[in-house]
């Protein structure tokens, strides 16, 4: 789960990490009110969850209460990229001499920690990456260890971060490190990290990825929860427990595993179609499930095909097919559906599913014949 | 001969009063596992279905002689429960859980590392090691493996690796064993060590080795197979299509920036002189004719 900058910047909060002061506002009022209790100049920032806000107009300096109600009329509301703007952070406007890049997460490939530190902070960071490799110093800790404030000093040294703000950036990397680690973080992550004229170092942005599998231990996630935003199809999916991606083309596809899910994308690809979302109905296939994988589907207009492709490991295709004929009475379907069915008791299901076969219920025996079919269809009544 | 498991493998199944381990684990023994005990704390001197149950990993393995783990508790649970496998001494520790913490998978990692290192996590969030006709243990369905090799299959995908099975054994093509080492960001074995093992085991002539986007093992496992492997492979990466930055359904499944695309790893592993298909069915035909152009 990826956090509102100032549901990041709250979280840095929490561990101590100095951030600037500022509130959230939902109305123009609010908004300027925030902005006369903390005095200008403020930063009035959209909260999207997309990169690119300030180039859209998204982010906006204000000197005074007029400026505040302006800028804050126009940026709610304001679309970016498909995201609208329903609130705003206002924070006070800090003084920058420069700006630094700091972050924590994990390195697959190393399996340890990786933090990362550069004097070239502000901008895209895979930019750094790409053009300049040797910017960012990196520290790699194991996980039994922690990280000893001596690395920490060699890597704010190593990153050629500036003497004065050596000190503060090592204190903030020892609580960025908690925050990650103690809040069960994917990615912690500061750009820029700022020093200020006063030789004050703290956080201008914040993001935090949350790992949602140790919400068990995180009660205080729920408010974030229920903030989350973004493709209607998805929110409803998650709160029907599917495993589901939007995206934008017209075969809508139900499959069981991940990896199989992904795979049909692929093939329906493939042969000329395009998937309007990736659906992992799990193991445990049941008529609910399906029931409400169909209802998700059948939401997006723009599905004009149904492709449900099960391989019965575990799961029993005859209850596979069961389920399928009642979740299509159940949802009213009427986009036509193909279905493949293999693995156990296929032949059973290709029996159950028989007396129910028409041009809207179509079975094949194999995963690409059934994803040529989806394909077909859809870019016929596509047209 | 297999890789990592036979027909003399004495298993044990922790969380084997709960639903999943009990499913499963009755599911196992009947393929033939030689599945011994169980273990709940709590619950010692019960038994599953004539399995007897123990307190802890180390009196089962006292009681039964056990070298393997199948560990199927919930995910709070599951790190601490691998880590009392190997301290009890348990080599090979097979956990399907799914949805550990990335921050537990690294502790147990790294202690699995430093403290155990004979010990073998397979997993987590994995289907688990099927010797078709030996031993099963995991959630693999016995029914669609078929015995005798020439095979090895090693996966990130538990359907996928079904729908591998499936393809060669409707084509009379046996498998030596297969191996899930599954979807998640660190796991306990990586492609390389299976591709090893399948290297060293002489019933194995051919390997099928299934990817997905997300990480650099395939481009690892690339490497290795051009510098070590002698026997023939046979790869499907899965993904293609997926756009960066979304997790498709498994953690570890996600492109970020330019790295972990699929193209990327089967330019990688097409370099590396493997043969590599676009979709499974293509992936279980290649290898069908690999097969019968074997010596």
């Amino acid at each position: 789960m990826d956090l509102f900058e100032y549901q990041g910047k709250q979280y840095f909060s929490k561990y101590g990490i100095p951030v600037s002061l500022g509130d959230i506002a939902d109305t123009v009022d609010e908004a300027v009110a925030v902005a006369d209790r903390i005095g200008y100049p403020v930063v009035v920032k959209a909260q999207v969850q997309v990169g690119g806000r300030g180039k859209a107009g998204g982010v906006k300096l204000a000197s005074n209460h007029e400026e505040a109600r302006l800028h804050a009329t126009n940026i709610l509301g304001l679309d970016i990229k498909g995201h609208v703007v329903h609130r705003l952070w206002i924070e006070h406007a800090s003084e920058i001499s420069r700006e630094y890049y700091a972050s924590f997460t994990l390195d697959r490939g190393a399996k340890a920690h990786l933090c990362m530190l550069s004097a070239k902070g502000g901008v895209d960071i895979e930019q750094v990456v790409e053009e300049d490799p040797e910017a960012i110093a990196r520290l790699y800790i194991n996980p039994l260890d922690g990280v000893a404030r001596a690395d920490l000093e060699r890597l704010v040294v190593e990153a050629a971060i500036d003497e004065e703000a050596r000190a503060g950036t090592v204190e903030i990397l020892e609580r960025l490190y908690t925050c990650y680690i103690e809040g069960d973080a994917d990615l912690v992550e500061i750009n820029p990290l700022i020093l200020t004229p006063e030789g004050k170092v703290h956080a201008l942005d914040a993001k935090v990825t949350l790992d949602d599998d140790a919400a068990f231990r995180h009660p205080e996630w729920e408010e974030f929860a229920l903030s989350q935003e973004g493709d209607p199809r998805e929110i409803m999916a998650r709160e029907k427990g599917l495993n589901y991606v939007g995206l934008e083309g017209s075969v809508g596809i139900i499959a069981n595993g991940a990896g199989l899910a992904m795979s049909t994308l692929d093939v329906v690809n493939q042969v000329g179609g395009s998937a309007a979302n990736f659906l992992d109905c799990g193991g445990g296939a049941d008529a609910d499930l399906l029931a409400d994988a169909l209802e998700v589907i059948n939401s997006d207009a723009a599905v004009k095909a149904i492709l449900i492709n099960i391989f019965g490991g575990i799961v029993r295709c005859d209850e596979v097919a069961k389920g399928v004929l009642i979740a299509i009475d159940r949802v009213g379907l009427t986009t036509p559906i193909v279905i493949r069915l293999d693995g156990t008791n296929a032949p059973l299901a290709r029996e159950i599913l028989a007396p129910h076969l028409s041009d809207r219920i179509i079975m094949e025996t194999t995963m690409i014949g059934a994803a040529r079919r989806a394909a077909e269809i859809a870019n016929e009544r596509s047209k | 001969m297999s890789i990592f498991i036979d027909e003399n493998t004495k298993v044990i199944v922790q969380g084997l009063t709960g639903s999943q381990g009990r499913f499963h684990g009755l599911r196992n023994r009947d393929y033939g596992t030689k599945v011994v005990g169980g273990v709940t704390p709590g619950k010692g001197g019960e038994s599953v279905d004539g399995i007897p149950v123990f307190d802890t990993v180390a009196e089962a393995v006292a009681a039964t002689g056990a070298t393997a783990s199948f560990v199927a508790v919930p995910p709070r649970a599951a790190a601490a429960a691998i880590l009392q496998a190997a301290e009890a001494g348990i080599a090979l520790i097979v956990c399907i859980t799914e949805h550990i913490p990335a921050k537990d998978e690294a502790v147990v990692y790294a202690r699995l590392k430093r403290d155990f290192p004979g010990t073998r996590l397979l997993g987590p969030n994995c289907p688990g090691l099927i010797s078709p006709g030996k031993c099963n243990i995991g959630i693999t369905a016995g029914e669609i493996a078929l015995a005798g090799g020439p095979v090895g299959i090693v996966s990130r995908s538990g359907t996928l690796t079904y729908q591998a099975l499936h393809e060669l054994s409707q084509q009379g093509v046996g498998q030596t064993t297969c191996v899930g080492i599954g979807g998640d960001p660190v796991p306990g074995t990586n492609f390389i060590d299976v591709l090893e093992a399948f290297e060293a085991d002489p019933e194995t002539r051919a390997v099928i080795m299934i990817g997905e986007i997300g990480g650099a093992e395939e481009e690892r496992a690339a490497e290795y197979i051009r510098d070590h492997m002698t026997k023939p492979v046979v790869a499907y990466i899965a993904g293609v299509t997926a756009p960066p930055g979304r997790k498709m359904g498994h953690a570890g499944a996600i492109v970020s920036g330019s790295q972990g695309t699929a193209q990327a790893k089967m330019d990688a592993l097409a370099a590396a002189g493997v043969i590599v298909a676009k979709n499974p069915t293509e992936a279980g035909e290649k290898m069908v004719e690999v097969v019968r152009g074997l010596p």
